[in-house]
């Protein structure tokens, strides 16, 4: 018997697969397959208002990717609570509410808000490429990534992670920061920025010119940062960033992370999940591992 | 969970115009999940291309469902490779499409490749239907339109064939009038006849494109302005009201 469970955080999940925040939408996401099935979901980015997000086109297609500047449109954290968060009750799974905001007052109204809830984790997100004020912008100075990660704990009764941008000199510094502002868990990598051209139409596809690049053209940049950030830093890491396949999975845990979030793949399957963890199963069978900490300790460097 | 992603067989795969393609697709259960004006995902085999194309649904009968797509880069151009008897990956019928209205006169307005789901459309309307279809160069779909039993006319911006001009020039030239519209076209040409439906008091219904992510209502790519909301074309629409859409 295979063992797939990981404790992080004093939270037991029941496998290592959540989905990455932006990608999964519990009321259209459920149309395909029941997300009871993995160890977590993660929601999309939601601020203390509702906020427009970006004009469209939003959507590029790249080689073995795509940019997005969807803007972290969201209705809101009363309209979550009051219309999502009910839907997401009903799941047999970990509840992860990942958290926007454009001032640490933004961040701190979110996560008050949620403190009685049944959620169990927060994810702070100080990398969203697309917003002028506030996301990347936090996640790119190891000072404000601090001081968001201290104020949030101030304020909240749950444990929090904090999702990082790779658009940064030094990932394992930003990262360190955070841990010493006593931050839970970390996830990363959040999107790269990029850009598309329409060479016939000779300008930008995204109306906001830039988007963040995501898919399996970004996982070996999100590999060496996992395996970066895990040799700095004590606290557990959700790993995430192009993963398509159950090896894919298999090397982010190996890199260090204890968790995935699997994302841009359920654009081109929207039963990935459930494939990927099928997957995993006889992967672990294959090489015969008994549990998740079998896998991660046969890494040699 | 009422969605579905299944492999299905092609029957069909001819070229019909200028890179422009007709698909037949055999499955019971996708066939049944269709309406008019609804779209299918399909997934390209190149593990290169990541995201779905989204393509709405020509014709629907009780096994099959019927495409029309154009050939405009790497994975319209997989599509066009695929012989009969191969097998791709779709999704169930997305989205939400026409609402038929109980009127004397319909008038279906189409331009270029948004003229397809017009042949459903037409096929179901019980009553009078016209269609008035503007192309660049190069009409389609024309027989299928007839045989739905609809009157056809058509603008062409070349003059090649019917009249030449748009089909707002052409709907004022022949004083063509119905009781309510329909329309399926480039985002001009529906601000254009948004416009006309507006300045003569009909009601309209748009099938708006944009560029898709997911196509299944998860990453919120694709989006329009809806009685001042953004509203998921993919899941809420891609049929609106024209009076609540604004069409930047």
């Amino acid at each position: 018997m295979i063992d797939l469970s990981v404790k992080i955080c004093e939270i037991e999940f029941k496998n290592p697969i959540t989905t990455a925040s932006g990608t999964f939408s519990i009321k259209d996401t459920s149309e395909f397959y029941d997300p009871s099935e993995l160890g977590g979901v993660i929601t999309k980015g939601v601020s203390n208002i509702p906020w427009e997000g970006n004009p469209t086109p939003r959507i590029a297609e790249t080689y073995g990717g795509m940019l997005n500047s969807v803007g972290l449109q969201n209705a809101g954290i009363d309209s979550f609570i009051e219309n999502e968060l009910a839907l997401l009750n009903q799941l047999n799974t970990k509840i992860i509410v990942n958290i926007a905001g454009r001032s640490i007052e933004d961040y701190c109204e979110v996560a008050e808000k949620l403190n009685d809830t049944s959620v169990d984790m927060l994810e702070i997100n100080i990398s969203c490429p697309n917003v002028k004020q506030g996301g990347i912008g936090f996640g790119t100075s190891t000072k404000l990534a601090s001081l968001v990660t201290k104020e949030v704990k101030k304020v909240t009764k749950k444990p929090i992670i904090v999702k990082l941008t790779p658009n940064v000199t030094d990932i394992t510094e930003i990262a360190k920061a955070v841990e010493d502002a006593g931050a839970d868990c970390i996830s990363l990598i959040n999107t790269l920025l990029g850009m598309k051209i329409d060479v016939n139409r000779f300008t930008p596809i995204l109306k906001n010119k830039v988007g963040g690049l995501s898919g399996p053209c970004i996982k070996p940049i999100a590999i060496r940062m996992v395996y970066q950030v895990r040799r700095a830093i004590k606290l557990p890491i959700i790993g995430l960033g192009g993963i398509m396949t159950a090896e894919d999975m298999a090397e982010f845990l190996l890199a260090g992370a204890d968790l995935v979030s699997i994302g841009t793949a359920s654009f081109n399957n929207p039963l990935v999940l459930i494939d990927i963890k099928k997957n995993f199963i006889e992967y672990m069978i294959k090489h015969n591992f008994k549990s998740i900490s079998e896998l991660k300790s046969a890494f040699v460097e | 969970m009422a969605k579905l992603i299944k492999e299905v067989l092609i029957k069909e795969n001819i070229k019909i115009a200028t890179d422009i393609y007709k698909m037949a697709l055999e499955d019971v259960q996708i066939a049944k999940s269709a309406d008019i004006g609804m779209f299918i995902n399909i997934y390209p085999k190149d593990s290169k291309l990541l995201l779905p194309r989204p393509i709405s649904i020509s014709e629907i009968s009780d096994k099959t469902i019927t495409i029309i797509y154009q050939v405009v880069g790497d994975g319209t151009n997989e599509l066009s490779m695929y012989k009969v008897g191969d097998k791709i990956r779709i999704s169930s019928a997305l989205g939400h499409g026409y609402k038929i209205q109980n009127v004397d006169t319909h008038i279906l307005v189409g331009g270029g490749i948004g003229v397809p789901p017009l042949v459903e459309l037409a096929k179901r309307i019980p009553n009078k239907k016209i269609a008035v279809l503007g192309f660049r160069n190069e009409p389609i779909l024309i027989d299928r339109l007839k045989e739905a039993g609809a009157e056809v006319y058509i603008a062409t911006e070349s003059g090649r064939v019917g009249f030449k001009g748009n089909v707002i020039e052409l709907l004022k030239d022949k004083g063509i009038y119905g009781d309510y519209y329909y329309a399926c076209g480039s985002k001009g040409m529906l601000k254009a006849i948004k416009k006309y439906c507006a300045e003569i008091g009909k009601e309209i219904q748009l099938s708006l494109e944009e560029r898709m992510g997911c196509g299944y209502g998860a990453c919120v790519g694709c989006v329009a302005k809806v009685d001042g909301k953004n509203a998921k074309i993919c899941v809420e629409g891609p049929v609106f009201i024209g009076d609540k859409v604004t069409l930047s």
